[in-house]
């Protein structure tokens, strides 16, 4: 799960990491007050989980909190790479001197966590990383042990800042290490982390992702998730227990595995179709879940038909079979259908199938053409 | 021959109390595999499937001579249990649960390789040598005996693959599903390197998917080894950013993409398949041109 940048902030607070003075605001009378408060020049910053707000016109610099209303209203509701903007984070102005980069994250091919500190921040760290890889210092943690003094000595090392700024920088490396570690994130970012005209330090911008297996254990995450934000067919399989991808696509996608799901997607593309959706129904799913995830496919508009790919394994065919039929009986299907159902009992599901003149594909790429041949535009 | 178990592999089941462990269990059973207990806490004392469940692992250990661990302990626990058989001396722990918290994972993954043990999964489907050994939940029907090495980090896809190798005549020494999360006990290249030395296994299924490094590092290995492999690689259209089902199948930036992976196994002289179908095709003709 991903945070917002004043989410991340707030956070941020909570382990003593300066940030800027500000708040959220969500209507341009709140941005106004906001502004008056602070009583000097804001910054109004879109909150969507996109990149490039800046280059997309949302985020402003006001003078005044007249200005600071008139941007708001602006920017909220404005689109950012298809994400509509609900919230403006209204804070002081800053006048950087350096931009440096800071985070913590998962080093997959080791399995451990990974401490990066940059004298280059404020720009794409993946582009820092394959121009200039020597602008990033990489520290690998214990996974026991996790973040030393020492591996803060090595961070700050080759910073060039002054003393008193080495100390406080290595008070925001030990404090985003606490974040990380303590809230489950697979990544805490500060970029930029501002060294300001006056010499302080201040998180200028925050890039949180939460561990979404960790949930069970941080019940105060749930207040986070925003549920405006999610995609409401996306919402609607995380609550029935599906997993769902909305796509842009036009063949609808129902499949068991993520990596056969994957495949699936993969094939429909080769034979010249595009996938509307990612679903996996999981393993052993049931007639009525299925049923379900007939519906939620179905539901989404761009849909002009539907490929069920099916690998029996704990899944069973003739449950699939059942669960497919509850959805003609009960949905008004309007697209063609094609079924693959290949593994246990996939005679007794073949045959349900059958008996009600839908036919299966004997194999992946066979119905991958037959769904691609019948969704193709112009196909009525 | 086959890798990491056999038919003298006794086998533990971690959660045999709940209904998937229960569910698997039985399998296993009617499959001739030699489970020999089961573990749950506060449910010491009980049959279940006509086997002794104990309170701990260190008991189960000591009064039946399992020398490995299936788990299907829910998420909040499942670290706990992993930890608990790793502990308890097990050289072989298969971890079924999806939904492990990664920060739990990184220290499970390290505990384990402190102690030289093997940690499957977690999210996976566990391993099957065909006529030998399960100790996992993939439907053991479709699956041979023959010289065939399988590695994935996917399930269905897994048996997608297998039940074609078998229809082609083309049995398998060891099928192992590494999982499907960022972080894992084990990866590609250490059951590689487990099929490089095993005598019977001819030729080797990889399938990989989008996200992390694993491809890559397993293909740099193969730069250097003679091991026959054909590689497929799942969610070459994939979005990046979005989560394709499995917490670790996601492209992040430009890190873990198909294309990544395909360029790395061709560098590498491995024929990286387009098809599960092609990926049989392509098997079969390495083992016909083999001496």
């Amino acid at each position: 799960m991903n945070l917002h940048e004043f989410q991340g902030k707030r956070l941020f607070q909570g382990v003593g990491i300066p940030i800027p003075r500000g708040q959220v605001a969500d209507s341009p009378d709140q941005a106004r007050a906001t502004a008056s408060d602070l009583d000097v020049p804001v910054v109004v910053k879109a909150q969507v989980h996109a990149g490039g707000r800046g280059k997309a016109g949302g985020v402003l610099k006001a003078a005044n909190p007249e200005e600071a209303a008139r941007h708001a209203s602006r920017i909220l509701g404005m689109e950012i790479k298809g994400l509509k903007v609900r919230n403006v984070l209204v804070e002081e102005a800053i006048t950087i001197d350096r931009e440096l980069y800071l985070g913590f994250t998962l080093d997959r091919s080791i399995g451990t966590h990974a401490a990066m500190l940059s004298s280059v921040g404020g720009v794409n760290i993946e582009e820092v990383a394959t121009r200039n890889p020597e602008a990033i210092m990489k520290v690998h943690l214990h996974p026991h042990l996790g973040l030393q003094d020492h591996h803060v000595r090595r961070l700050v090392h080759g910073t060039g800042l002054d003393l008193a700024q080495k100390v406080a920088l290595g008070q925001v490396i030990r404090g985003l290490w606490h974040l990380y570690s303590e809230s489950d994130c697979s990544l805490a970012e500060i970029n930029p982390l501002a060294v300001l005209h006056d010499g302080r330090l201040v998180a200028a911008d925050s890039k949180i992702d939460l561990d979404d297996n960790a949930l069970f254990r941080h019940p105060e995450w749930l207040e986070l998730r925003e549920v405006a934000e999610e995609d409401p067919l996306e919402r609607r399989a995380r609550e029935l227990g599906l997993s769902y991808v909305r796509l842009d696509g036009e063949v609808g996608i129902l499949g068991n595995g993520a990596g056969l799901v994957m495949t699936t997607l993969d094939v429909v593309q080769r034979v010249g179709g595009r996938a509307a959706n990612f679903l996996d129904v999981g393993g052993g799913a049931g007639s009525a879940l299925v049923r379900e995830a007939m519906r939620l496919v179905l539901d989404d508009p761009n849909v002009r038909g539907v490929l069920v790919n099916i690998f029996g394994g704990i899944t069973r065919c003739d449950e699939v079979a059942r669960g497919i039929l509850a959805g003609l009986d009960d949905l008004d299907i309007q697209v063609p259908l094609v079924i693959r159902l290949s593994g246990t009992n996939q005679e007794e599901g073949r045959r349900l199938l059958s008996e009600r003149g839908l036919q299966t594909a004997d194999s992946m790429t066979e119905a991958a053409a037959r769904i691609v041949a019948l969704t193709r535009p112009g196909t009525p | 021959m086959s890798i990491l178990i056999d038919s003298s592999t006794r086998v533990l089941v971690q959660g045999l109390t709940g209904k998937e462990g229960r569910f698997h269990a039985q399998q296993m059973i009617e499959s001739g595999i030699r489970v020999v207990a089961g573990v749950t806490p506060g449910r010491g004392g009980q049959q279940v499937l006509g086997l002794p469940v104990f309170d701990s692992v260190p008991e189960a250990v000591q009064a039946t001579g399992a020398n490995a661990s299936l788990l299907f302990v829910p998420p909040a626990a499942a670290a706990d249990a992993c930890l608990e058989a790793l502990e308890a001396g097990l050289p072989l722990v298969v971890c079924i649960t999806e939904g492990v918290p990664v920060h739990d994972m990184v220290k499970v993954r390290a505990e384990s390789l402190r102690r030289g043990a093997r940690l499957l999964g977690p999210n996976c489907p566990g391993l099957i040598s065909p006529g030998k050994c399960k100790l996992g939940i993939m439907p053991a029907g479709i699956f041979s005996s023959g010289p065939v090495g399988v590695v994935s980090r996917s399930g269905t896809l897994t048996y997608q693959v297998v039940d074609e190798l078998t229809r082609a005549g083309l049995g398998q020494t060891t099928c192992v599903g590494i999982g499907g999360d960022p972080v894992l006990g084990t990866g590609f290249l250490e059951i590689l390197q487990l099929f490089e030395q095993d005598q019977e296994t001819r030729a080797v299924a990889l399938i990989g998917e989008i996200g992390g490094t694993a491809e890559e590092d397993a293909a740099r290995w193969l730069q250097q080894s003679g091991l026959p492999v054909v590689a497929f690689i799942a969610g070459q259209t994939a979005p990046p950013g979005k989560r394709m089902g499995h917490a670790g199948a996601i492209v992040s930036g430009s890190g873990g993409t198909a294309r990544a992976k395909v360029e790395a196994f061709r560098e590498a002289g491995v024929h990286v398949a387009e098809t599960t179908t092609e990926m049989v095709q392509e098997l079969k003709a390495l083992l016909d041109r083999a001496p």
